[in-house]
């Protein structure tokens, strides 16, 4: 990096305080949410806010908008195989029967509690 | 508005091979963090009971580290700024000042986990717990190693060498918060 480039480049202190500042409000926001005790809205205010506040801070952080576009071409490849696991084995983790099988441990004690009750403390 | 990235040195992808080498790193760290998240979504949606486990985290907490590690990475790229600028020292500074939000996150993180691990909640309790305590340790592990290689450009740059290196941990220490700010919601809120 030339000296030039580095006297070229302007201060933008302020400029990222301001979006601090914006994604400590929506910290605030997220917080809040569960308190209103509507479900719906409580996923909203955690997960749509996260989904926002990671934007924000790839954007304005990280500069991935700066980068040549295949940045961004890579990045989303790595969230696209994502989800592609997520829809591949989905239906195994998730359901105690499929087709042509069972998950007997699942059918005979659906939920956990009674492994965990174990562990979980009766003082807590 | 946009920053300009200081490392622009020419390369044959158009970006300096340092960080396209850091952004890579950010690629295969998706896939580490997202396959594991991922797996506790499955999990958390299969079953019910698993919110009265999330019950027991603690929300103040894992706000406070929120904005713990939000406020390290303003620092982080205030520093980026500052060493675009050629002010290496000033850079230095705000370098420490992210190092110490990532020690702040981790005592902090380590209280937390005395309490829960007293309170009998380890991470042989249940799976919810073996996945809590799999994906907080696996970041702080990242916060961690990010917080010991900024030492080392931080060191660089007082003496005013390799400044470009400032933007580059910079991107993978806002890949750390960034992974936060998805396990805050998962494991703290969703209950």
């Amino acid at each position: 990096m030339s000296e030039e480039a580095h006297e070229a480049h302007e201060d933008h202190s302020a400029y990222y305080i301001k979006i601090w500042a914006i994604l400590v409000v929506l910290l605030v926001i997220s917080v809040a949410g569960p308190f209103i005790g509507i479900f719906w809205l409580t996923m909203v205010t955690a997960f749509g806010i996260a989904c926002v506040k990671a934007y924000l801070v790839a954007t304005r952080f990280m500069h991935i908008t700066d980068e040549p576009r295949f940045v961004t071409y890579i990045v989303v490849t790595a969230l696209v195989f994502m989800l592609l696991f997520f829809a591949a084995v989905a239906p195994d983790v998730m359901k105690p029967t499929g087709s042509n099988w069972i998950k007997p441990a699942w059918l005979a004690e659906p939920s956990e509690p009674a492994e965990s009750a174990d562990h979980a403390p009766a003082h807590h | 508005m946009s920053a300009i990235p200081i490392a622009t040195t020419r390369s044959v992808t158009g970006m300096a091979t340092g960080k396209l080498a850091v952004w890579w790193v950010v690629v295969s760290e998706i896939v580490i963090f997202g396959g594991l998240l991922a797996s506790y979504i499955m999990h958390r949606l299969a079953h019910d009971e698993w919110a009265n486990y999330a019950e027991h985290t603690n929300t103040w907490i894992g706000a406070f580290n929120t904005l713990v590690l939000l406020t390290s990475s303003l620092t982080a790229v205030l520093a980026h700024n500052a060493a675009s600028m050629g002010d290496g020292v000033k850079a230095h500074k705000l370098l420490w000042c992210t190092i110490g939000g990532a020690a702040t996150f981790v005592v902090v993180k380590s209280a937390e986990w005395t309490m829960e691990i007293s309170h009998g909640y380890t991470i042989t309790s249940n799976t919810f717990w073996s996945f809590y305590y799999t994906a907080a340790g696996l970041h702080a592990l990242h916060v961690i190693g990010g917080a010991i290689i900024m030492m080392i450009v931080a060191a660089d740059a007082k003496k005013g060498l390799n400044l470009h290196r400032v933007e580059l941990i910079g991107i993978y220490w806002h890949f750390v918060d960034l992974v936060w700010i998805f396990l805050f919601p998962l494991l703290y809120i969703a209950k």
